[in-house]
């Protein structure tokens, strides 16, 4: 971190961050400075690419998530709760639980329930520490004109006094989860995979931000931050997972990983525990008698664009 | 060795004033490039144009470009090695340098294109972890990399062959020729699989894309060689026969031809089904929710696409090289649009959920790759100017020795 911040409180003209070099070479005539010029050009990108886009040795030299050992893992965390502790001045949990044993992780919405109010897309936004500015949301609700269910007639922007509209109705979509996920086949470096229990998941330190696997996702299910995420200190959730909703850097991928830091410790996804009408189900698809796997045999349910064969395991249902 | 490291470095700091004009020209370009890329480091990928919605841009659409160039040094490798097509023979380690200075600048693309270079590390097997066989863009890493050391390899012996005034052993090369023709339709085939393989991306998701990548290679890259060959033929003592000129004028009409046929098979099945899918199509020929962005750009390609095509069609306007030329221009122009942002943008417009998102690159985009183009010329121009002298003769371990002749006369 400690890079970056001498590099913003600089007062170079230039759009480079002064480094070390240059500013010991202030010292000499102008005509040795003016030689050096083309010199430090060179230099300065080299230097610069560590200045400007990694934060400290540790970081540079991380390995994958699913490569470490338990000792570098709690190295890790440590580092990181010290990174974050430093920037929003507050204790971080930065929880590594695995998945649990014979659970397979699965959504159901009732697209009958849902009244488009967009309270989960902004519980989500909370939970899950997404940049607000720029901002990044899971969760898009799209509306559609009764009778139609065509996405390309569909829109997230819809702005009326009250919701639900007359003559509408509404289809939040986020990532989907799938048993076959495109997303994970193209990355390339495993920078992102499908957990035991179901849940897709991204390592943020091991992501290359070649955003592969957003050209291979059919429900824009996946975010990039394009610029250093910016989430105000009071509103920053502490209570976070490795492979969740810990604060993200930038140029790296994220996306919705079902509340990882919630579900494997026995708690709902915020979206579900937010939403007003009881759209969102959520549950194990292994066990026979939860909530979920008696939706999917007992009501009518669709995946959305099943023809790609993705296999979501988030299903869309009709209650009645 | 020694002499000819001194030698080489010479002949690359002297040369007529025009060519000070030219590397200085580079040299300014590539200096803005880097303080670009410098600026887009530091903020991120928002200094670019490209969002959530269209997730590639400007820098992938010139990075397939430049695949298309390196893949078509083949059309110069087949006649040459294969038929023992004499007046091309002489001249294909022209289009093998061509292919390098190419490839060099594909990788570089890339590397802009990559939130994080400071990771790329991540893709060296072992240390990091190369994602075979599933991701296409590991496997576009393998065969551009294969394809570089094949192009290193094969012109460097012979240069080096050259440079120590001794024969080349065509028995020891011919393995990696015969290896280099296929590996040269598999850079292109494999960049056009990366996109191919989204069935999230209808536009992509189609047989007759890598096909026409190939068809629309074989245009733009000897295009490109056409020129190149006049000018090195101009300002050096290296020959080259209008006779090869025209052959691979030749192929150009053949390969334009079948790329037309393609971009017509591609609209009679969109059209005629007139289904989704043809949703990207619309967008980039005719607009889509009132945004049309690439519209007059496309069309710009494809009138200069079918001009170019008469104009190799025709023996007539073939061989004259005021046509020619101008045949090659509009080419290239066409080509760089079909396959840059022609093919790249439409992709991800409508987005999966259906929204009309446009794209235009940033300055700051523009000016990274200008010194992307730049250093690739500038890595191009220096390779001739140390390669064309030796293949002339001019630059040997024997003139080496005698250092200030050589330099005198270059």
């Amino acid at each position: 971190m400690r890079h970056k911040k001498s590099s913003e409180s600089g007062s170079s003209p230039g759009n480079r961050p002064p480094t070390d070099l240059e500013n010991s070479s202030i010292k000499k005539t102008n005509s040795e400075l003016l030689d050096r010029r083309t010199f430090m050009a060179g230099a300065a990108s080299v230097l610069g690419m560590f200045a400007v886009s990694s934060c400290s040795w540790q970081e540079f030299i991380q390995n994958n998530f699913q490569r470490m050992t338990k000792e570098e893992i709690e190295q890790t965390v440590e580092r990181l709760r010290k990174e974050y502790k430093e920037k929003y001045g507050k204790d971080f949990v930065v929880g590594t639980e695995g998945p649990l044993e014979a659970t397979l992780f699965g959504y159901a919405l009732d697209i009958q329930r849902c009244i488009g109010c967009r309270k989960c897309v902004y519980a989500c936004v909370e939970e899950n520490n997404q940049s607000r500015d720029p901002q990044i949301q899971y969760i898009r609700v799209l509306r559609f004109k009764d009778g139609d269910m065509d996405l390309e007639h569909s829109t997230i922007y819809y702005d009326p006094e009250e919701v639900p509209e007359d003559g509408y109705y509404y289809m939040p979509v986020q990532c989907q989860h799938c048993a076959n996920a495109p997303c994970t086949k193209v990355c390339p470096v495993r920078a992102t995979w499908t957990e035991r229990d179901g849940i897709v998941v991204v390592d943020y330190n091991w992501c290359i931000g070649c955003r592969y696997c957003m050209a291979a996702c059919p429900y824009m299910g996946r975010w990039f931050n394009f610029a250093e995420p910016v989430i105000p200190a009071e509103s920053i959730n502490t209570v976070t997972h490795y492979l969740g909703n810990r604060p993200r850097m930038k140029n790296v991928v994220e996306k919705c990983t079902f509340c990882i830091q919630r579900v494997r410790v026995g708690k709902y996804p915020a979206c579900v525990e937010v939403c007003p009408v009881g759209a969102r189900k959520f549950g194990n698809l292994l066990d026979p008698d939860s909530e979920i796997s008696k939706i999917i045999r007992n009501k009518r349910v669709f995946r959305l664009k099943s023809e790609l064969n993705t296999q979501p395991k988030f299903y869309y249902f009709f209650a009645t | 060795m020694k002499s000819f490291i001194v030698q080489a470095v010479k002949r690359i700091l002297v040369g007529p004033p025009l060519y000070y004009a030219w590397m200085t020209l580079l040299l300014i370009f590539v200096a803005i490039g880097i303080g670009s890329y410098i600026q887009q480091l530091k903020v991120g990928l928002i200094a670019t144009g490209m969002t959530s919605y269209v997730s590639w841009g400007f820098y992938l659409g010139n990075f397939t470009f430049l695949v298309g160039v390196a893949a078509a040094a083949v059309l110069l490798i087949i006649p040459a090695y294969l038929y023992d097509f004499g007046p091309i023979k002489d001249i294909v380690i022209v289009g093998e340098i061509l292919a390098v200075s190419a490839l060099l600048m594909c990788m570089m693309f890339v590397t802009a294109d990559l939130g994080r270079p400071d990771r790329i590390w991540h893709l060296i097997p072992g240390i990091g972890i190369l994602n075979l066989p599933s991701s296409l863009l590991s496997w576009d890493i393998v065969v551009l990399n294969g394809y570089l050391f094949l192009n290193l390899l094969i012109p460097g012996y012979i240069i080096y062959k050259a440079y120590n005034e001794k024969p080349v052993n065509y028995n020891f090369l011919l393995p990696f020729i015969l290896l280099s023709i296929p590996w040269a339709v598999s850079i292109h085939t494999v960049t056009a699989f990366i996109y191919n393989g989204l069935a999230a991306r209808p536009f992509w998701n189609a047989s007759i894309l890598a096909p026409r990548f190939l068809a629309s290679a074989f245009c733009s890259g000897p295009a490109l060689i056409i020129l190149l060959f006049q000018i090195v033929r101009h300002y050096t003592k290296f020959h080259v026969k209008d006779e090869a000129l025209h052959k691979i004028a030749e192929m150009i009409a053949v390969a334009m031809a079948i790329n037309l046929f393609l971009l017509g098979a591609e609209f009679f099945k969109e059209l005629y089904s007139d289904t989704h899918h043809l949703s990207p199509l619309k967008y980039l020929y005719a607009g889509m929710d009132g945004k049309g962005r690439l519209v007059p750009w496309i069309w710009t390609a494809f009138t200069f696409n079918v001009i170019a095509f008469f104009i190799f069609l025709i023996p007539f306007t073939r061989k004259r090289f005021l046509t020619l030329n101008l045949g090659c221009v509009l080419i290239i122009i066409g080509i760089w649009i079909e396959k840059g942002m022609g093919l790249i943008i439409p992709g991800f417009i409508p987005a999966p959920l259906g929204e009309v998102w446009e794209y235009a690159p940033t300055t700051l985009e523009i000016l990274v790759t200008l010194g992307i183009w730049s250093l690739g010329l500038l890595i191009l121009t220096i390779n001739l100017k140390i390669v064309l002298p030796i293949e002339t003769g001019e630059f040997t371990k024997h003139t080496a020795s005698n250092g200030a002749l050589a330099s005198g006369r270059a």
